[in-house]
């Protein structure tokens, strides 16, 4: 056992439960994330993995089940000390959702200048930094979101996530929609956030080249459950017929896409 | 047994609806009044439901006050009119019309433009964004339109009271032949305190209740473009009974002895 695996664990979940109305999303779903560590979760469109995100920066409220967040449960907190807990988060959400009131550098700078009380100047700089990170230049900062093509929203939306330095960052589907070489530069990005601030990561993606250049460590979610998890290099020895189905991207195979018609 | 169940749910659906925006209203309240305040914000609210909102109140009040005048006139004695129109002008423009139009008006301007606002960075995921960057989002988006609503609505009411005796003014002068003057003397004396206040008061709350419903309806709208279009139509509709409503109550208080 290494001296991580004896430190409690930044994010703990136990038996979430997560439904609407009666769609059951998660039932009984058990993660850890270590510090420092990127762990990646993988599973089919509609599996629920934007859920679970959510679950956890405690923008839905699950039925039953333990969340603790550096072993503090973290559950139905009250607004304020949901806040403090936020403080911890960064999030790139999966279509962005950028503020499109505000300009990109407003964006960007948003979680420093609302939450930290930063000056806006100092916060623009930084802003504009963290913009170059991904790729972009100072004079986008001065765009509307609207103005922005979708990839160009999605490093935004990553600039953002990692504009206050967080210590946990969660990135949902931070490669979709890019091309392959923008994908590879936020693989690296991604990588490099980790490593140098030290931060965790909790990732979502279905781009198999993403996730073994960026996770420590792979989940498998599937009807609501983590049924394979294991360190990345294992990924292709899983020994799990779900998880090889997924990972090959079969058509045919013990996972059945429910292909409803309306 | 058929026919109570579905009355006792409606009733029922009703009762928690109404629990869930007087909790709404709480919570957004609470954070009009505590630390951080977010100046910037406050001040573009100002100017989107008080500054630009003042042509609307303006033309409605106006033609109100004219066809008061006008109307009037046609069932009035030549000899009594100069007398009774700009006290019938000045009385109902002060006590009923200013308000409860500029009311309707704002709500249909500002309550659909908030809802349809909030609602669409509900479905774009925007106010989850707010949260996870920490700001909560009732003190940065919704406390800002309250404090708007509520103090805006009643200067924009006192214009209106304004322009609507100036609508009165034209057509009596210009059209009926009075005599300014005397129009202009005549109104002063009808002036009220009671009745210029009691529409202060209702321009408060109807406010209110336009930033309030234009803010929940968005706020809990779900779905895509539907959804927004909906809680647009909920907002408008649902505050405009609302101002009517507590518009009888208020008079009620004021002149109901
Ligand atoms: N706010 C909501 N209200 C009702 N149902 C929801 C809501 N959010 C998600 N769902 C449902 O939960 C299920 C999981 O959705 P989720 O967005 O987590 O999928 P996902 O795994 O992220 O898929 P994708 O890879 O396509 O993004 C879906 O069946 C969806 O219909
Ligand atoms: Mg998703």
């Amino acid at each position: 056992m290494s001296a991580r695996e004896t430190l409690p664990p930044k994010i703990r979940i136990r038996n979430l439960h997560k439904r609407f109305g009666g769609n059951v999303v998660l039932d009984g779903l058990d993660l850890d994330v270590g510090v420092g560590e990127s762990v990646l979760v993988i599973g089919g469109s509609g599996s629920g993995k934007s859920v679970l995100l959510k679950c956890i920066l405690g923008l839905l409220e699950p039925e039953d089940g333990v969340i603790e967040v550096d072993g503090e449960p973290v559950i139905g907190l009250p607004a304020a000390e949901r806040e403090i807990i936020n403080r911890k988060f960064g999030m790139l959400f999966q279509g962005g959702a950028l503020f499109d009131s505000l300009r990109v550098w407003e964006n960007v700078a948003f979680g420093l200048i609302q939450g930290e009380n930063m000056d806006r100047m100092q916060a623009k700089e930084i802003a504009i930094a963290k913009l170059a990170a991904v790729g972009m230049s100072a004079n986008v900062g001065e765009l509307w979101p609207a103005e922005l093509s979708g990839g160009m929203k999605k490093r935004v939306g990553l600039a953002r996530a990692i504009a206050t330095e967080p210590e946990v960052i969660f990135f949902d589907e931070p490669t979709t929609g890019l091309d392959p070489i923008m994908a590879d530069v936020i693989n690296d990005l991604i990588v490099k956030c980790v490593r140098e601030l030290g931060a965790t990561a909790l990732s979502i993606t279905h781009d198999m080249a993403s996730a073994r250049k960026i996770a420590d460590r792979i989940a498998m979610l599937y009807k609501g459950e983590i049924i394979w998890n294991g360190p990345t290099s294992e990924i292709d020895r899983s020994g799990n017929d779900f998880v090889d189905q997924f990972i090959h991207g079969r058509a045919e195979g013990p996972i059945r896409m429910e292909v409803r018609a309306r | 047994m058929n026919v109570l169940q579905p009355i006792g749910r409606a009733f029922w659906g009703f009762l928690e609806s109404t629990g869930r925006l007087a909790l709404f209203a709480i919570v957004s309240v609470s954070h009009c009044v505590r630390p951080p305040i977010y100046p910037r914000l406050i001040g573009r609210q100002l100017i989107d439901i008080g500054y630009y909102s003042l042509p609307v109140v303006g033309l409605t009040t106006l033609f109100s006050g004219m066809v008061l005048a006008l109307q009037s006139y046609a069932g009035l004695d030549r000899a009594v009119a100069e007398g009774v129109i700009p006290r019938i002008v000045v009385q109902s423009m002060t006590r009923e019309l200013s308000p409860v139009l500029s009311g309707l008006m704002v709500a249909g301007r500002i309550g659909a433009a908030m809802a349809a606002e909030i609602g669409t960075m509900r479905v774009t995921e925007q106010i989850d964004a707010l949260t996870t960057l920490s700001t909560n989002p009732h003190k940065y988006l919704i406390a800002p339109r309250l404090i708007a609503g509520l103090t805006m609505l009643p200067l924009l009411v006192l214009v209106g009271d304004t322009i609507g005796v100036f609508g009165g003014y034209l057509v009596s002068v210009y059209k009926l032949g009075f005599n300014p003057a005397i129009f202009l003397k005549f109104t002063w004396e009808n002036v009220a305190f009671l009745d210029v206040w009691s529409g202060v008061v209702k321009a408060a709350c109807f406010g209110f209740i336009v930033a309030l419903l234009g803010c929940y309806n968005g706020y809990h709208s779900r779905g895509g473009a539907q959804g927004v279009g909906a809680a647009t139509t909920n907002a408008v509709v649902s505050a405009s009974i609302l101002i009517l409503v507590s518009n009888y109550l208020i008079t009620e208080m004021f002149f109901g002895k």
